[in-house]
């Protein structure tokens, strides 16, 4: 009988008591594992999303909601620009961008962004085609790996958008958007996006707008709607979108823009602020709203994390008191064991094994409750969040964790284990 | 085989105990009989090493144990000595088998479930082999005491009022093992007691105290 099956046998004759040791350990454990992996899972998720764009322009409002909207699609979007101010930006020539991309928010499916932009987009995320193609015409999207798994959403399939971001708005119903092409997996937050030509979202919502304002004002909408050979254009000739979109009537609106600098410097600053200053635009930078939106949450995880360390120490004070109480009822058997030829090292070592064994269990069912959980969250964070989680990675934190669940171990059972080296047999046995 | 020469202990400054010297040769069966309080037990622990002697010396197989110190004191104990106690006591998460086998495994010697089997059915305990001891009766456990003290076939066997918790029946099939098995495994028995029950049973006695 190895000491180890020994110590277990001691545990296991006394699970009541072993129990609530356990619970504490594998609560303080289980948080600490879960804060982590949330903590991961979300750091990533912000800084693989960034995909290298240094500001975002769009409608004045709170900064950080439009990095939110228009960079992780979880926020609403501030309002829209039009499209006159933006073409500046848009222009390949421009001295100071070296990509730029629009984006134009407004519309769902089954809670999946339709966002109308140019191809460019995918470039931000180093997205390539798995199957079809990208869109050419307007109402042709091509959606992201995880749209096509949820959704059940196939080439050739078509589907009438919700008007909003949230389900169950209203539904567009005449214009029926088509899916030519689903996406790579990229783990980013494209992943969970309907994507389309910009003037697909201009064709649905001045659809809507006829329909809405009726037939007096028909001379107006006809002037904001892109006329058809515009469509066409895009369609037929394959010509860049880019060109086409600034080719499109200045009265359009789009929600926002992606850009990209040359390089950072004196003047990128002062374009950034005379963005800001003088148009009635805004221009924000997504690392640094990040950064913002770290410090606002990091109060309340250091909080949980304090408190899972809390109950960590507590459950190894638990520890302490369930093995030296439990030495109290045994040191008459303990004696024996040296009177039968153990020595003191070796019922040091049981003890000590006994604690460490007990931490081991608590550190095992911490991590499966934590990922467990995690994975469970996983399920309703993806689609609060636009980004798969998963409670099943393993972080190399989880080996530190698992470093600090036996040390403290060690130190609950070390002051048991020196007074079992200490004791005095024969006046045990004498009693 | 076991001699003691000008043995002395003291708990404290006040009472000091002087033991008579004793020599036994191999296969003697010996009773130590005194009053409570004459330190019975503490020779019977000055004897088992669990107690280190103020001055004097032991020697057991002509090792002399009394200046053994830490592990090869108890490895020592473990190897060549096997001691009963009054009541019986066992690791309690263990069954009767896996407290006879974790025996033969501290004195550092192969577990052997063959050897405890044979045992265990001598002494008509072998459906108590998977039982936990404290399923077991004060007789039963004691008989295990026994066994477990003489696995390990010890050359020495030192009891400590190894009856006197025990009913006349329980007492006399205690002892009778005892007897024989010491015998059967030639190991030098001491029995320290004031149980006078078993003044019949040995013609070697000693007085103390």
């Amino acid at each position: 009988m190895t000491i180890i099956k020994l110590a277990w046998k001691n545990l296991t004759n006394r699970p009541l008591s072993m129990l609530l040791t356990l619970v504490l350990f594998a609560l303080g454990v289980g948080l600490t594992a879960l804060l982590l992996l949330l903590n991961k899972q979300l750091t990533d998720k912000f800084e693989k999303n960034l995909a290298g764009v240094d500001i975002v322009v769009g409608a004045k409002g709170s900064p950080l909601q439009l990095i939110l909207a228009n960079m992780y699609h979880i926020d609403a979007p501030t309002g829209n620009i039009s499209l006159k101010s933006a073409k500046p930006f848009l222009n390949p020539r421009h001295p100071l961008i070296k990509k730029s991309v629009p984006l134009s928010l407004g519309d769902s499916y089954k809670s999946h962004r339709i966002v109308g932009t140019l191809h460019d987009f995918l470039g931000l995320y180093n997205t390539e085609i798995a199957e079809g193609t990208l869109w050419q015409a307007p109402l042709e999207v091509t959606i992201g790996a995880t749209v096509a798994e949820r959704t059940g959403l196939k080439i050739g399939t078509k589907f009438n958008s919700n008007h909003g971001l949230d389900e169950g708005a209203g539904e567009h119903e005449e214009a029926a958007f088509k899916v030519v092409g689903i996406l790579k997996p990229t783990g980013t937050v494209v992943d969970q996006l309907i994507l389309t030509a910009t003037q697909s979202i201009w064709t649905v919502h001045e659809h809507a707008q006829a329909e809405l304002e009726g037939e007096e004002h028909h001379a107006e909408h006809a002037s904001t709607t892109p006329s058809p050979k515009e469509s066409m254009t895009v369609s037929q000739n394959d010509v860049d979108d880019r060109t086409a979109l600034l080719q499109a009537d200045s009265t359009h609106q789009i929600t926002s823009l992606l850009l990209q600098f040359k390089m950072r410097n004196v003047q990128t600053l002062n374009f950034q602020r005379n963005l800001n200053e003088n148009t009635d635009m805004q221009a924000a930078t997504p690392a640094l709203e990040i950064n913002r939106l770290y410090e606002m949450m990091g109060v309340g995880e250091q909080a949980l994390r304090a408190l899972a360390l809390l109950i960590i120490i507590v459950s190894g004070l638990s520890i302490f008191i369930a093995l030296f109480n439990s030495l109290k009822e045994r040191q008459y058997e303990l004696a024996l064991m040296r009177v039968m030829g153990a020595g003191r090292g070796r019922l040091f070592l049981l003890i000590v094994c006994e604690g460490i064994l007990l931490s081991l269990i608590g550190f095992c069912i911490g991590i499966i409750l934590s990922h467990g959980s995690m994975q469970i969250l996983a399920k309703y964070m993806s689609d609060a969040y636009r980004y798969s989680f998963s409670g099943l990675m393993w972080l190399k934190e989880e080996w530190l964790l698992l470093l600090g669940a036996v040390t403290i171990g060690f130190l609950a059972a070390i002051i048991p284990a020196i007074s079992v080296y200490r004791q005095d047999i024969s006046r045990t046995l004498s009693k | 085989m076991l001699e003691t020469k000008q043995l002395a202990f003291s708990y404290d400054s006040v009472r000091k105990l002087q033991f008579p010297d004793i020599n036994c040769a191999r296969g003697d069966q010996w009773l130590i009989l005194g009053q409570s309080g004459s330190g019975k037990t503490t020779l019977l622990h000055l004897l088992g090493g669990l107690l280190s002697p103020q001055s004097g010396s032991i020697k057991i197989n002509d090792k002399d144990i009394s200046i053994l110190r830490g592990a090869a004191l108890d490895h020592f104990r473990g190897q060549n000595i096997g001691i009963i106690f009054q009541t019986a006591h066992f690791v309690r998460a263990l069954t009767v088998e896996e407290n006879l086998l974790l025996a033969q495994q501290l004195a550092g010697n192969k577990p052997d479930k063959i050897l405890i089997h044979n045992f265990l059915e001598k002494l008509n305990l072998k459906d108590k082999a998977h039982k936990r001891t404290d399923e077991l009766s004060v007789g039963e456990a004691q008989r295990v005491n026994v066994v477990r003290a003489l696995i390990n076939k010890p050359s020495v066997i030192l009891a400590d009022e190894p009856t006197s918790a025990l009913d006349d029946h329980n007492a006399e099939e205690v002892i009778q093992l005892l007897e024989s098995q010491a015998k059967a495994v030639n190991a030098t028995l001491l029995i320290v007691t004031h149980d006078g029950r078993l003044k019949n049973y040995f013609q070697k006695q000693l007085v103390i105290g």
